[in-house]
């Protein structure tokens, strides 16, 4: 699939909560807020995964979620780009717990990590740079 | 209109876990008549990580660290109510300035917790304006925390025996310029927030809850002191510097002459409690004692009087949302034997089947969020296996509990 320029220019963001404290998904909301405002750049959340490019996942991937986040990966079209955002998606101080069947990798393929506890906006903002490198690529492979 | 549309059978919308009105996993089901709310289900718990069950294999000094990452917006509620309890165990005693440090800390984050809120009401509310106008307000409290603590979320500044930061007096002249800023903006913001017509219609009368209805519910915080109750954990049992400051509940005939308990009470309660916040900064600015900030620099020292501590304490905090209460046991071990974590939203949440019955479709974004829920704070798991189910009556939960404090006695 040939992606066309508009869809270059304007990434579509859907947000996913697995559990996390809300500290990133406060921050992933700030980085979209006036102070940084990436909607000039045409960044947005959405509130459909089926009108997403980059789905944005936080926190550690509670027993419950774990089923919601491959199904909403799945509902996402292709070509697509996951970020995870926070420490807790590889470590931090989560762990030892029952209820928690992270990482997230082990359920959908994550192509960008932010680490941070939480990171901060121009983190995130710096993960989507990234996130849109990797659908160049994916465009120049004409996925 | 035929006989037969009017005569319809209600029906079922299920809204969640994943839904864009929400912001966290929570799934509710509506039973709907026509556009009318009917009965309200919810099933929390999508968010539940065993943050207690994680923490009893953990010593005190690690938990602290856990409990700002219970919630990442009112995170030092949960560390301080949780430092409190085991300095009680262990008959630490606080520097009197770390409790002026904590104070200040604890005032800044309820200062970006309600304007959080508000943004966030203006957001469901459909007025994006609004909602972005008073985010970028909130950043200047964002700056002035990161720049004390050194982060702008999870500050991590809360340690058992004190603070682990010092607040210096050539910080102060930055601390005092948002203050500045706040009071400056303030009526701006009132005057945006409450006189606007959009919000008057869409917010007053709707979602209401009676003084009675309130107490018979257990609401706490602001929630609560919308609908008249006269609450606040800070001035009914002072904790930290609280004991010290000109403190008042906030209550909504304050400023209307009348109180109503409906949302847009609650946004008066909220948007009134930032200027409280302001004042209380400054008046610990004033009051700051000199001295050290921490019990004990050594934290093997700290590790050490914990260890030693058996008996146990609760910590009572009042967190931007409401009362947060910690219960801790320690019984010699490195790790406490108990850890019970009560945060505001599990005793606000009920008050959701009361607020939301008989109001739009519409109204169900704003209702919900009026008592600004955080699930990542309350949710719990039940187990369920062998031949129990997963609904409790209130004759089941009251055996749970006996028995729960039946095995707490046999312990000790």
């Amino acid at each position: 699939m040939r992606l066309t320029k508009a869809f270059n220019r304007s990434l579509w963001v859907f947000h996913l909560n697995t559990g996390s404290c809300n500290g990133c998904d406060i921050e992933i909301v700030a980085t979209l807020t006036p102070r940084y405002d990436p909607e000039r750049f045409g960044i947005k959340l959405v509130g459909s995964p089926k009108h997403a490019d980059v789905l944005l996942v936080s926190g550690p991937v509670t027993r419950a979620m774990a089923d919601r986040a491959r199904r909403v990966y799945e509902q996402m079209a292709d070509p697509k780009v996951v970020m995870g955002i926070g420490s807790c998606m590889s470590g931090g101080v989560f762990y030892d717990s029952y209820n928690l069947v992270g990482p997230l990798e082990e359920h959908i393929p994550v192509d960008v990590f932010v680490p941070g506890c939480p990171p901060r906006p121009e983190a995130i903002i710096d993960g989507v740079v990234k996130a849109i490198a990797k659908l160049e690529r994916l465009e120049g492979e004409g996925k | 209109m035929s006989e037969d549309s009017k005569n319809k059978a209600t029906f079922n919308v299920p809204i969640g876990p994943v839904h864009p009105a929400l912001k966290e996993p929570i799934l509710f089901t509506f039973k709907m008549d026509g556009e009318l709310v009917e009965e309200v289900d919810f099933a929390p718990g999508k968010c539940h990580r065993g943050i207690e069950w994680m923490g009893m294999r953990r010593n005190p000094v690690q938990i602290v660290h856990l409990t700002d990452r219970i919630c990442g917006i009112c995170g030092v509620s949960h560390s301080l109510a949780f430092a409190r309890a085991v300095e009680q165990i262990a008959e630490i005693e606080v520097p009197e300035r770390a409790h002026y440090v904590r104070t200040i800390i604890a005032e800044y984050e309820r200062l970006q917790s309600h304007l959080l809120w508000a943004g966030v009401a203006a957001h469901e509310l459909g007025f994006d304006t609004l909602f972005f106008l008073a985010w970028r307000v909130r950043e200047e409290s964002m700056d002035v925390i990161e720049y004390l603590t050194g982060n702008r979320v999870n500050y991590g500044i809360v340690q058992v025996g004190g603070v682990r930061r010092d607040f210096t007096e050539d910080q102060f002249p930055r601390i005092e310029a948002s203050l500045q800023y706040y009071e400056d903006i303030a009526a701006k913001l009132l005057k945006l927030f409450l006189e606007d017509k959009t919000i008057q219609i869409r917010c007053k009368q709707c979602g209401v809850m009676s003084k009675r209805e309130a107490l018979e519910l257990c609401t706490v915080g602001p929630t609560a002191r919308a609908s008249g109750v006269a609450m606040d954990v800070r001035s009914d049992s002072p904790y930290a510097a609280y004991g010290d400051l000109d403190i008042a509940p906030v209550l909504p005939h304050h400023y209307l002459g009348l109180t109503n308990g409906d949302v847009y009470d609650r946004i008066v309660v909220r948007l009134l409690e930032v200027v409280q916040s302001v004042d209380l900064i400054r008046q610990c600015l004033a009051n700051m004692p000199p001295g050290e900030v921490l019990w004990e620099k050594k934290y093997p020292k700290i590790l050490a009087a914990c260890k030693k501590a058996t008996g146990e304490a609760v910590g009572r905090v009042e967190a931007p949302r409401g009362e947060c209460l910690h219960y801790v046991r320690m019984d010699g071990n490195p790790s406490p034997q108990t850890w019970k974590v009560k945060a505001s939203t599990y005793s606000n949440q009920l008050s959701w089947l009361k607020m939301l019955k008989g109001e739009q479709i519409a109204d169900i974004p704003i209702v919900v969020a009026s008592i600004d829920p955080c699930m990542s704070c309350t949710d719990r798991v039940a187990v369920v296996r062998d031949d129990r189910t997963d609904i409790l009556t209130k004759a089941d939960l009251h055996r749970l509990s006996v028995e729960k404090t039946r095995r707490l006695a046999q312990w000790s």
